[in-house]
């Protein structure tokens, strides 16, 4: 196949997801990119590998989406560095800081080169994803143990924020611990008065060597890894990376597991809305709503853990197939059990709708105007809230979605409210899918063996979690093992865009705000 | 409003007893004395670190105060800053990113304070184990009174860990 307008020729990927790759130089990086972008298409992740044990240097990947499918350009490097893609699309600026912190291969002519997933954990001049660096120790001794006040070493992170200036101008530091129970991160705000001009996000605190540790791993053992990158989206990961798996292997999965995958999936969708419902209410002041959906929550992963034995359905995915079949009886009780619930959401959205406290904290707050998320490629649930009709299931459906004709939820306002709105209706459609997968779930195994895929098998997974589209990429190694691994997760995309959201709304909005985003910290931390 | 007191009445109570202590959890024993933990159980405040986790923690910490558990109604609430806190509930392998800021918030707790280490990866690191980025398990990093395995603990069994802190060992 060949991409519009380019001259060069794409392999075709094996596996559910309809992609493509291909090897380029830098002019044919560029141009790929700008054509991409101009025909509407995006990026979705971009990530480099350290291949000089193999004979060869360091490589750059873009995963890009066109009309065809998704598209994956790797550029061998020369020397450490590649043109710049961030100018193209914003949301690569980060990606690209990353690919740095991590391998030191660097985007030539890139307007921002400050550190991102690097704190003070490693020295500058160490690159973890480095094959000869060697993850078990650290370079930089560690602060003394139990130790009081005075004694703690402050290695101080140092990190250029930007400042505003003017009259009336102050900074507000939050995190990296926050007020509530949520992950760690750093929100520097500016503001006059209690509006805010700027947010400056500063995130890494979470980064444990995720995909160093995946280096270390059998394919086997990674799925267990893989489904704790985000732990609030297990199913995603864990079936992007099955898909990633058996994309390299060349062997596809029984159609009854692809099938219960799908109904893991839209149950942690709506697991996850019923909780971001209930807290959005809470934020507003509501509680009443975080009473009523966390009691639903509730009930909903008592069920998980009866029939596939984890409330979350950590490990229910695995390379192959799915850990645990569903009994007639299991069905049953997930259908009643769906029919109360989507008599409660019901009954609940009417009182959100109506309750004018609520529905004044919502409307406006946080917005997003759809050019602005078109420009910045915002994605999953925010970029459906902001017109930005992407979703895998409609868009590029893989089994069972090719046969299930999923509705896409969209909203215009691009506000808080409008996030909430897409949630509801993703709540009653995954209900509809959900019923729809239990009546048409075919007959048959639920997982089969995977051979070993070669070494340098590439493969990918693609898959649209709750949050928004979640990928992998694997390059398998010999024996069974992982040679290189990135998992993506949709906050990449959207943390960016968060900071555009908050601006000119007040401070005490921002925890509403940035609920209604729901991103995750581990997920982009690694 | 009429529409969600009906939906109150229709709900009704849902919460269920809570579990009790469990001295397999106690890591460090009798770090404080029976008085000053009768004098906890009253009303105890905790403070949440996530020093690292994959989050999944964090929404079983979460799920502690829905109907069916309702923690706060045993006198246990969250509170926003460590000076207000006697509890420190810790998850995640400690990430070395995290580290200082894990330690400046167990600084500004004040004494007598007690430390429940929350999940696997905070009991022993878990599957991320010791790296050049993370410093494996919360006793690598802080004192630890409590650990409370699982992946995620469910929240019975976060429950149990806090209430297993405030109680005194019985010799």
């Amino acid at each position: 196949m060949k991409l519009e307008g380019l001259n060069f020729e794409l392999t075709e990927i094996r596996g559910a997801v309809t992609a493509f790759r291909a090897e380029v130089d830098a002019a044919q990086w560029i141009e790929a990119c700008r054509a991409v972008r101009e025909q509407g298409g995006r990026l979705v992740s971009l990530w480099a590998s350290d291949a000089r044990n193999e004979g060869r240097g360091f490589t750059a990947h873009a995963a890009l989406v066109v009309r065809g499918g998704l598209v994956v350009l790797s550029i061998p490097l020369a020397g450490t560095s590649y043109p710049d893609v961030a100018a193209i699309f914003p949301a690569a600026d980060r990606m690209q800081r990353a690919a740095f912190d991590l391998l030191g291969v660097s985007a030539s002519g890139a307007d921002d080169h400050r550190k991102w997933l690097r704190h003070s954990a490693w020295r500058p001049d160490e690159f973890p994803l480095r094959k000869d660096f060697d993850a078990r120790q650290s370079s930089v001794p560690s602060t003394s143990l139990r130790t009081g006040v005075s004694r703690h070493e402050s290695r101080a992170d140092d990190y250029p924020f930007v400042r505003v200036e003017g009259e009336g101008v102050h900074e507000i530091p939050v995190g990296p611990v926050h007020a509530g129970t949520i992950e760690p991160g750093h929100f520097r705000f500016s503001v006059v008065g209690e509006t805010v001009l700027r947010l400056e996000e500063r995130l890494g605190y979470k980064h444990k060597g995720i995909e160093k540790l995946f280096e270390s791993m059998t394919l086997a053992e990674g799925a267990r890894l893989a489904g704790r990158v985000s732990g609030d989206s297990a199913v995603a990961y864990a079936s992007a990376y099955a898909m990633a798996v058996e994309s390299a292997a060349g062997v596809p999965p029984p159609r009854r597991a692809q099938w219960l995958r799908a109904l893991l999936l839209e149950r942690e969708r709506i697991a996850n809305h019923l909780g971001d419902l209930g807290f959005l209410g809470n934020d507003a002041a509501l509680a009443f709503g975080l009473a009523q959906f966390l009691r639903l929550k509730e009930e909903w992963l008592r069920t998980h853990h009866a029939l596939f034995g984890h409330r979350y359905l950590m490990d229910a995915v695995v390379p192959g197939g799915v850990a645990r079949d569903v009994a007639p009886e299991g069905a049953a009780r997930m259908r009643a059990e769906m029919d109360e619930i989507e008599k409660t959401v019901s009954r609940l959205k009417v009182i959100y709708d109506e309750h004018a406290g609520l529905q004044d904290r919502f409307i406006n707050c946080g917005r997003v105007a759809p050019e602005l998320a078109a420009r910045l490629g915002l994605i999953g649930v925010a970029g459906r809230a902001s017109a930005q009709s992407w979703d895998l299931r409609v868009e590029y459906p893989y089994p069972p979605y090719t046969e299930l004709d999923v509705r896409m939820a969209t909203h215009r306002n691009g506000d808080v409210a409008a996030r909430v709105t897409v949630r509801f209706e993703e709540i009653f459609e995954s209900l509809r899918l959900c019923r729809l997968i239990l009546e048409k779930l075919p007959a048959g195994d639920v997982a089969l063996a995977v051979p070993a895929p070669a070494a340098g098998a590439f493969g990918v997974g693609w898959v649209e979690g709750w949050r928004g589209e979640v990928f992998i990429a694997l390059e398998a190694g010999s024996g069974n093992r992982i040679r290189r691994l990135h998992p993506h997760d949709p906050s990449w995309h959207n943390w960016p865009v968060l900071e555009h959201a908050v601006i000119g709304n007040i401070v005490p909005d921002f925890p509403l705000i940035n609920k209604s985003f729901n991103l995750s910290y581990s997920g982009h931390d690694l | 409003m009429y529409q969600l007191l009906k939906q109150i009445a229709i709900t009704g109570i849902r919460t269920e007893a809570p579990p009790q202590p469990d001295e397999a959890l106690r890591v460090t024993a009798g770090r404080l004395r029976a008085e000053v933990l009768q004098y906890f159980a009253g009303a105890l405040t905790i403070r949440h670190v996530d020093a690292g986790s994959c989050n999944g923690c964090e929404l079983e910490i979460h799920m502690c105060n829905n109907p069916y558990y309702n923690l706060e109604g045993l006198g246990i609430r969250f509170v926003a800053s460590p000076r207000h806190a006697d509890m420190l509930l810790v998850t995640g392998p400690v990430s070395r990113h995290m580290e200082t800021a894990l330690k400046r918030t167990y600084d500004a707790t004040p004494d007598p304070k007690l430390v429940v280490a929350i999940g696997d990866c905070g009991c022993t690191g878990g599957i991320f184990g010791e790296s050049y980025a993370s410093r494996g398990r919360v006793w690598n990093v802080i004192p630890v009174d409590v650990a409370v395995p699982g992946c995620p603990p469910t929240p019975l069994a976060i429950m149990q860990g806090i209430l297993t802190a405030i109680s005194a060992k019985k010799d």
